[in-house]
């Protein structure tokens, strides 16, 4: 199993390939949307590249669940994800730092959960 | 439907098909496509982006093809393409895909652009999928599509033959 040093320095070589960024840019905390202009068709860009990269297969979802805070999803009131959602968040995103987004639980924040770290945690996860 | 209102067809005929692996296609540039007059005065040469653009209908009828075009195939991104050559009216180009990833939500080519021996372009490519009853289907830039039916047409290229009458005697001139 790849330590954790090493599947960083991979993901990172993925995520500079994937959204053309400086492998300065990718550090742990930084997150993928706004700190590293992805946008949503490069997830699918990358899920392909960490398969490439690890062979592994990532089932759709996986890594990125999709449709976390559509208008039907029941977990949104007033721009704000209810605790319903939260929890359902917890379920779904698990590598993700949910409590810091519970904090200020904005629908906007959502993206704030999709980190170069979530990656490497799921990864470590399922590498092990 | 961009296919009903004009035929955006940047290649000619594909030259090899093996289903859910690779294809190759060419595109025979010509002076008689009127972009090269203005690429450029003096110095016609094939349009970069109009290669990428061949090259995603390539890779992009081979990835349809293997889920029978059960998706709408789109040119999501291109993530890398570097161009190291050119290619001149009377050059026949051909361009390869071979298909790194497929799956439901879409999938990634790899591409090549030859002239002869010379490699004119290479890089990769990656297309989304939608269906043809998704909600997003209507906000989709048509000008991203890969293909339309009428596309497809294209795997109908050179089923015309060379015009032989291959009877005794026979001369299709005649």
């Amino acid at each position: 199993m790849p330590t954790s040093d090493e599947i960083f320095e991979k993901v990172q070589e993925t995520l500079v390939d994937a959204l053309g960024v400086d492998d300065d840019e990718v550090t742990p905390e930084a997150t993928l949307i706004e700190d590293l202009g992805a946008e949503s068709i490069d997830f699918l860009d990358i899920v392909f590249r960490l398969e490439r990269s690890f062979d592994i297969k990532i089932p759709r979802g996986e890594l990125f669940p999709e449709n976390l805070a559509s208008a039907d999803s029941g977990f949104v009131e007033d721009g704000v994800v209810t605790e319903t959602g939260v929890a359902e968040l917890r379920s779904k995103m698990k590598h993700a730092d949910v409590d810091a987004f519970a904090a200020d639980p904005k629908v906007e924040n959502i993206s704030n959960l999709f980190t170069v770290k979530m990656i490497c945690s799921f990864l470590e996860e399922k590498l092990g | 439907m961009i296919g009903d209102l004009m035929r955006w067809y940047w290649i000619d005929r594909f030259v090899e098909f093996d289903s859910g692996t690779a294809a190759k296609a060419v595109k025979n540039v010509t002076l008689a496509e009127e972009h090269l007059h203005d690429h450029f005065p003096g110095f016609a040469v094939m349009p970069g982006s109009l290669m990428v653009e061949g090259m995603a209908q390539t890779g992009g009828i081979l990835l349809g093809e293997k889920f029978n075009f059960e998706y709408i195939v789109i040119l999501a991104k291109v993530p890398k393409i570097t161009f190291h050559s050119w290619a001149c009216p009377g050059d026949s180009l051909f361009y390869s895909a071979k298909l790194l990833d497929a799956r439901e939500e879409g999938g990634t080519v790899e591409v090549t652009a030859h002239v002869g021996e010379r490699l004119v372009a290479d890089g990769e490519i990656v297309f989304a999928h939608l269906k043809q009853d998704d909600p997003q289907f209507g906000r989709i830039d048509q000008k991203n599509f890969v293909f339309s039916n009428n596309l497809m047409d294209i795997f109908e290229s050179g089923r015309a033959g060379d015009g032989v009458d291959e009877t005794p005697g026979g001369n299709p001139s005649e």
